[in-house]
């Protein structure tokens, strides 16, 4: 593989992982989102049985 | 509802216009007979770098229509394009940086007026994250948000134009006046790649949006709940 190839496939490597680190950070927001409606769905039920 | 509609008809616009462009930049395009095949950085660096442009224009967009309007989500929609633009904007220096390398030899020329200036906007525009979050939210922090997001703005036509102003040239100038320096395929290429790039953005703009929106919903609802 020359110099020229190397760097060229790094450019494009680059892009690829900024584009999944992303995708990676959005996943986990999710996750803490899908955490949070679960606690407000217990958090409703409980004021049920309360109520 | 929009959200919901636009948003898998984006993601696969994106997958499909990005295996184009991807097979188009690798196999399609002829390679240049002066840089040989470091010159196919091209066909993403210089997207990216136009993506930035248009992420920070549109920021700078919704930064005027939440000035003239009051409207929070605008405000919001301007956070999040100026995201983006960040984030294309380091993937455009990445690249760049390796496309010098094989060109020039060095990662970095701080004689280059293009290089120089695209710092500076991208530094300007990480500082609008600083200002934003030394702030409590709020009107204030919407109102200093907006007025900084539209002074970036005027940064893009001088790092949009440094090349032109530029005295030595080292710099390729792909895009003249009188048309572009490549051929009918290269050209087809880059624009296959820039139609991908911008779909992109649009794809994760919805996406953060959709998230941020979905946090802020529930926040209240917590708030609602709790009192």
């Amino acid at each position: 593989m020359t110099q020229s190839e190397k760097y060229t496939a790094a450019a494009y490597l680059v892009v690829f992982l900024g584009v999944l680190v992303y995708v990676v950070i959005i996943g986990s927001k999710l996750q803490r989102l899908q955490r949070e409606v679960e606690q407000l769905v217990a958090l409703v039920k409980e004021k049920r049985t309360d109520g | 509802m929009r959200i919901h509609l636009t948003l898998p008809v984006l993601a696969a616009a994106c997958t499909g216009l990005f295996g184009l462009a991807i097979g188009l930049a690798l196999f399609y395009a002829p390679e240049d007979a002066d840089q040989g095949l470091s010159q196919r950085i091209f066909y993403f660096h210089v997207p990216l770098a136009l993506t930035a442009y248009a992420c920070f224009g549109w920021g700078a967009w919704k930064a005027l229509k939440y000035l003239r309007t009051r409207d929070e989500r605008a405000d919001l929609e301007s956070y999040v394009a100026i995201h983006q633009g960040v984030i294309f904007g380091a993937l455009t220096l990445l690249t760049g940086s390796i496309w010098a390398r094989v060109s020039w030899g060095v990662w970095w020329s701080w004689g280059e007026d293009e290089l120089v200036l695209f710092l500076v906007l991208f530094l300007f525009y990480c500082a609008y994250f600083m200002l934003r979050f030394s702030v409590d939210a709020g009107p204030a922090r919407a109102n200093m948000s907006a007025v900084y997001a539209l002074f970036g703005v005027v940064l893009i036509p001088v790092s949009f134009l440094a090349i032109r102003l530029s005295k030595q040239f080292i710099h390729p100038v792909v895009f003249k006046l009188d048309g572009p320096q490549m051929t009918g395929s290269q050209f087809f290429t880059f624009c296959v790649c820039l139609a991908a790039m911008l779909t992109l953005f649009a794809t994760l703009y919805a996406i953060e949006l959709a998230g941020k929106r979905l946090d802020r919903s529930l926040r209240e609802l917590k708030e609602l709940l709790t009192a």
